[in-house]
């Protein structure tokens, strides 16, 4: 049987295609003011006798599609035990959200946690902040990885940590020293978040954000312990609905 | 709803409510009402009385009330479940509680009290800087008390925005002074109303406010108890309602609407009818009052595939938790009763508070509840204190715990509901 697994995440949608565990297809498409038109385009012409969808925009989707749903949460703790069987802790960030999960020695769901409504330490943060010093994200991760020197962020919310890199600049504060004080920042914020949970090896990290090898850097050594990362961190979630078991 | 639809617009014109203003609120909660309560399937037939005193919320209501002032009574409005209806009955007054459940006037509020306001004291504002709130209007006085520090601050300038302001002060710890504290004003209330009224209160009005309040209070009780049965005969969102008419409805017809669902439920029980299926899971919601139109946790998690079988909070059965004793021979040994009642509350402005922690214990073992939803509001430092060393109590018992800090607007709808899908996934789990 082959079940298609959908993300609708702020940022982007990942589709998996599954079958019997196995992957077919595996893809990461920007998202936009139009995310069911998104999604149509993703779907075209791939064949599923199953649809499993997550990520904010489940219930949007659901009203178009004849598929199920789960929350993220649930999507990134199937989609991580799977690929790391010894998978007790999960740190997600995504484009709006954090979340931190933490699994019973069997893989249930114990107990998660998650930011509110701000920005606050998401990859939107850090593309907002990216932006603010000028940088593309790819230079922005480059120049944070080569600073020497890291210049601490206060703020967190979004719109203030604006405020304060731009307020920083003007005091001719080296940029590749802010890039890296904004990783550290998120770093901090997420092993905080880690630490509300329950921090049992191993850790997995995943969602956009993994990618930035910065940031994982940054968690690991607040963290004090190694983050696993799959191959492609982006699309555990739509992995993991591919796995859901029916309701 | 009402065929023969009565115009109230006169009387709001009287009351001095900006008619603009109050119909665009009137609109929203129409459709509100609809959208959230009206969509239930299968309610309870009792609920109809419910649905009618919502549509007349601001009108026969108000007549009402009006009425009351015409024939010589005081209509004292107030915002907690310290100030003791059984006084105010005691002077054959009218109890109601003030419209602060609605992000409403929140630029107007926000003149008046820093952003970092709680929504509940927010909208207290909003209220009335805006004129829409015909409870407020209709007051005689408003008693306010010194519980958290947003209120007993803000009531210093609200105090200048209402004509008849009395702030009641109250105990932060459950000691032997706090009692004396609380008697003392409490023997001062009593005088205040007095005076206000222009009536003196016997051992005998007094006893019958007791009485009246006790029957109020032992009919939510029959309510919370039948709402352990499963499936859940009545839905969490239609209790809620009955626990927020608690403050605004002539109390004995109240107390009769809701005997009367009670008998309907217990029907419903042994027909194993109910709002939701069995098995469907069960949450228990703990911590900062609810007031009308606040219904945006519940419906979240009622839409959300659960069903609320508890209500630990001042809009629930924090607030109706004990009776009064009724026995005394004396005005001052009914005022040591009325003590009595009011210090058992398990508010979290006393310091420490630890009977709230075994009062949502119990509830939800009574309730053979799955979890238990901690609700705070943003800048509620007593609630959302609390929350996090209840979280782990909680979780350490067994009870699966969510904590969830909002406010009165629905910007953070979707991100609340995608945490309490995850709560029912990982409680199914």
């Amino acid at each position: 049987m082959r079940t298609a697994g959908i993300d609708i995440g702020s940022r982007t949608v990942k589709l998996v295609l599954a079958d019997a565990g196995r992957v077919i297809v595996e893809e990461v498409r920007w998202n936009s003011h139009d995310p069911i038109g998104v999604c149509r385009d993703l779907l075209r012409g791939r064949e599923a006798d199953r649809i499993v969808a997550t990520g904010y925009g489940r219930h949007l989707f659901e009203r178009y599609f004849d598929c199920e749903t789960i929350t993220e949460i649930k999507a990134v703790s199937l989609g991580a035990r799977a690929l790391f069987p010894e998978c007790r802790t999960i740190l997600d960030i995504g484009g709006q959200d954090t979340k931190a999960v933490s699994l019973d020695p069997q893989g249930r769901m114990k107990k998660f946690e998650m930011n509110d409504k701000c920005a606050a330490g998401t990859g939107k943060f850090l593309e907002v902040m990216a932006t603010a010093l000028g940088y593309s994200m790819e230079d922005f991760v480059k120049a944070a990885r080569e600073a020497t020197k890291a210049r601490s962020i206060n703020a967190m919310c979004t719109v203030f940590a604006e405020s304060e890199v731009i307020g920083l600049m003007a005091r001719e504060a080296p940029r590749e020293e802010l890039a890296l004080g904004l990783h550290l920042a998120v770093a901090k914020r997420a092993t905080a978040m880690l630490h509300r949970v329950e921090i049992v090896e191993e850790v997995v990290f995943c969602g956009g954000a993994a990618k930035n090898a910065c940031l994982a850097a940054g968690i690991e050594n607040a963290l004090g312990l190694p983050l696993h990362v799959a191959a492609d961190p982006q699309t555990v979630a739509a992995f993991g609905c591919t796995l859901a078991e029916r309701q | 709803m009402n065929d023969q639809a009565v115009d109230y617009h006169p009387m709001w014109a009287e009351l001095g409510l900006d008619l603009q203003k109050h119909d665009a609120l009137l609109g929203v909660l129409g459709q509100a009402y609809q959208d959230i309560f009206l969509s239930q399937k299968d309610r309870p037939e009792g609920m109809g009385y419910f649905d009618f005193v919502m549509s007349e919320v601001h009108g026969l209501r108000i007549k009402e009330l009006m009425d009351a002032k015409a024939e010589g009574r005081i209509v004292v409005g107030s915002f907690c479940v310290f100030v003791p209806e059984e006084l105010i009955l005691a002077v054959d007054g009218v109890s109601v509680g003030l419209c602060a459940g609605a992000e409403f006037g929140l630029e107007a509020a926000e003149r008046h009290v820093p952003r970092n306001t709680c929504s509940l004291i927010k909208s207290a504002f909003g209220f009335v800087a805006e004129r829409v709130c015909p409870y407020i209007a209709a007051s005689d006085v408003i008693v306010g008390e010194n519980t958290c520090d947003g209120k007993k601050k803000s009531y210093e300038t609200f105090a200048s925005m209402v004509p008849d302001f009395y702030a009641m002060d109250l105990p932060q710890v459950k000691s032997e002074a706090g009692k004396a504290l609380l008697k003392a004003e409490f023997m001062r209330l009593m005088k205040k109303l007095e005076a206000k009224s222009g009536r003196t209160i016997t051992v005998e009005s007094f006893r019958k406010g007791i009485d009246i309040v006790n029957k109020k209070r032992r009919a939510m009780h029959r309510l919370s108890d039948l709402r352990s049965a499963d499936p859940a005969p009545i839905s969490g969102l239609d209790a809620l309602l009955a626990n927020q008419v608690f403050f605004y409805d002539d109390p004995e017809r109240f107390t009769a609407s809701v005997e009367k669902i009670n008998d309907e439920l217990e029907a419903r029980i042994a027909e194993k009818r109910g709002a939701a299926p069995a098995g469907t899971p069960r949450l228990v919601v703990s911590g900062c009052p609810m007031a009308v139109p606040n219904w945006k946790l519940h419906s979240i998690v009622e839409s959300a595939g659960a069903v609320l079988v508890g209500d630990e909070s001042c809009v629930g059965d924090r607030g109706t938790q004990t009776l009064t004793n009724p026995e005394g021979d004396t005005v001052e040994g009914l005022i040591d009763n009325l003590v009595e009642r009011y210090l058992s509350i398990d508010c979290a402005v006393f310091t420490p508070n630890p009977s709230r922690l075994e009062h949502v214990k119990s509830i939800a073992a009574k309730t053979k509840a799955d979890g238990v939803l901690h609700y705070g509001l943003q800048f509620c430092s007593p609630y959302q204190m609390e929350a996090m060393p209840f979280e782990r109590e909680l979780e350490d018992a067994g009870v699966p715990t969510l904590r969830i800090d909002t406010d009165y607007s629905a910007e953070d709808v979707e991100q609340i509901r995608t945490r309490v899908e995850a709560f029912i996934e990982r409680i199914r789990s």
